[in-house]
């Protein structure tokens, strides 16, 4: 089994087998006989005229299979949505990357595609915020925005000719995550959704699920508009005082309290548990294996233990049996 | 030496047209975009398959297909006696070679230009047939990765001993001498990507080895068909809605 390398004792074990094999069975009522392998054919009525989309081809008049996932049929659009895979980006898309390489007049991203991303200095916010052409001045400048291995948060522009991809960032939201952890999953598990930066109040931490698998956890940032930021000049003997008192000002800032740092290891821990099971990550699942791990009194590290494991499934099995019965 | 006993048995008790037990396992390496571990009886054999992801070396770029690169090794304690090997010799140069070409043939590059799929493919046990287990490794891992192919390729081989033909050589049968035929097909397709014979035979003979050969593709293919099907089932479940 991928990923599940835990030392379970045999009651667990017998307890994480049911709880699969209920979820199994919640599943296989909604979504019936739809999955393919490789090469299989896909049923098709040939009469109503067929559009072959991502994940088939055509082969001796039939339309065949060419990854493994699961069929999914929009009018005449038949196509297979792969399971395990690279990212696919779409136009639109709230992505997390990481800076590998900062060339001119652009930053390369990695986003786990079959290429890197492209981060052009033009289709960004400068900090200052005013909206000018860029110069050659900014462009040497590129590394005091971004460096090599800085985590960003962007937007999928659009694609180039080439098939290569374009990123901006044309908001005070995007932009350089600092202070938290950057965790990497399976596309998969993330759906798209209209919201995916989410900030918890009660834990004051900000919660980004990348579509490309990437999710950030780490503390809140207050968004501040730096357009107003018009400080009037002053003599140069009140500046050097006000700099020393910005370099206090700034460690304050940058330290982060032990229970925020203990709130992200929380919940990246809950999103950890989640990928190795498998199960698609969504906030209102982490939140409440979040409270699950509170309530049960288990420290941080205990979460990835066996034990959490077991008892995760067991409430996405009852979360799912729950929410199946409403529907109907 | 007797290969086949008079009761119709071979070294290791199977019939002569009887292959080996069968394993495969998916997700065997954790941070690779797929991975396989592929078993056919003492041979062993795991594959990891990273990409498609941005090309190493721009010079080596394509601008209207995906690059293949493909790596051989076996580990020094794949073998009876434990010897170190060096990198690039001759015999894993060339298994190396000819399993990116089979794979090759069945990627659909084309969906991804200026990109690269490495392939590494290492045989943990050695036991006869590893050129035909660690493609029917790097196949699962590819599928595993969702990577799009025209076809599944599996690969399986055959020998001929004793007047008999043999499927599925284990190590000794092997190092008899006697000729072995590795045999890689597409499934669905019905066609043949890899046919390699290092001796001679009659053209007869020839042919019912190969067809013997084909069977046993059939046979592993099925087999990965059903090991992907599950692993597929079993990922859509988990997930939910």
């Amino acid at each position: 089994m991928r990923g599940m390398e835990l030392p379970l004792n045999h009651t667990q074990k017998l307890r994480l087998q049911k709880a699969l094999e209920s979820l199994e069975s919640l599943s296989s009522v909604t979504n019936s006989n739809a999955s393919v392998t490789v090469a299989d054919s896909i049923p098709v009525n040939q009469e109503d005229g067929v559009l072959k989309g991502h994940g088939t081809t055509e082969l001796e008049g039939e339309v065949v299979a060419t990854v493994c996932g699961v069929i999914e049929r929009v009018n005449k659009l038949v196509y297979v949505r792969t399971l395990r895979a690279r990212y696919k980006p779409e136009v639109g898309d709230i992505i997390v990357g990481r800076v590998i390489e900062v060339a001119p007049k652009r930053w390369r991203l990695e986003i786990n595609f079959s290429q890197d991303a492209v981060l052009m200095l033009s289709s960004m916010n400068l900090p200052d915020g005013i909206q000018r052409r860029r110069t050659a001045v900014d462009e040497l400048n590129m590394r005091s925005i971004f460096e090599e291995d800085d985590v960003i948060c962007a937007e999928v522009r659009d694609f180039m000719r080439d098939g290569s991809l374009q990123l901006q960032a044309r908001s005070q939201k995007y932009g350089k995550l600092e202070r938290g952890q950057m965790l990497t999953i399976s596309p998969y598990l993330v759906k798209r959704r209209k919201q995916h930066f989410h900030h918890l109040e009660q834990y004051g931490i900000d919660l980004i699920l990348g579509c490309n698998g990437f999710i950030w956890v780490g503390e809140h940032v207050e968004i501040k508009d730096n357009m107003i930021e018009d400080e009037p000049t002053k003599p140069d003997s009140k500046n050097k005082k006000s700099q020393i008192s910005t370099t206090l000002e700034e460690q304050e800032e940058t330290y982060t309290t032990l229970e925020t740092r203990q709130n992200i290891c929380r919940i990246a821990n809950a999103i950890r548990v989640l990928t190795t099971l498998g199960f698609s990550i969504t906030l209102d699942v982490i939140l409440e294996i979040v409270d699950l791990s509170t309530k049960k009194g288990l420290d941080i590290h205990e979460m990835l233990g066996a034990e959490f494991c077991v008892l995760v499934a067991e409430k996405e099995a009852e979360r799912r049996s729950v929410s199946t019965r409403r529907k109907r | 030496m007797e290969f086949v006993s008079p009761e119709g048995l071979r070294l290791d008790g199977r019939r002569p047209m009887e292959m080996r037990q069968l394993r495969a396992e998916l997700g065997a390496v954790s941070r690779a975009d797929g991975s396989a571990i592929f078993e056919m009886g003492n041979t062993k054999v795991i594959a990891a398959v990273y990409g498609p992801r941005e090309v190493q070396h721009r010079g080596q770029q394509l601008n209207d297909k995906a690059l293949i690169r493909c790596e051989y090794t076996m580990a020094n304690f794949s073998t009876g006696d434990r010897m170190r090997r060096p990198k690039g010799d001759r015999r894993s140069t060339e298994i190396s070679l000819v399993i990116r070409q089979t794979m090759e043939a069945c990627i659909m590059t084309h969906l991804m230009p200026h990109s690269q799929i490495d392939i590494f493919v290492q045989v943990l046990q050695a036991d006869g047939g590893t050129r035909s287990a660690c493609i029917n490794a790097a196949t699962l891992a590819l599928a595993d990765a969702g990577i799009p192919m025209c076809d599944l390729v599996t690969s399986c081989s055959a020998g001929y001993l004793n007047t008999t033909p043999l499927l599925d050589l284990n190590y000794v049968e092997d190092s008899a001498g006697g000729p072995d035929v590795t045999v890689g097909i597409l499934p669905k397709l019905d066609k043949v990507t890899l046919l390699q014979m290092d001796a001679k035979l009659p053209m007869d003979i020839f042919e019912n080895v190969m067809q013997l050969a084909t069977e046993g593709c059939k046979a592993v293919a099925n087999y990965i068909r059903e090991v992907l099907m599950e692993n597929t089932k079993q990922l859509e479940n988990r997930r939910g809605v």
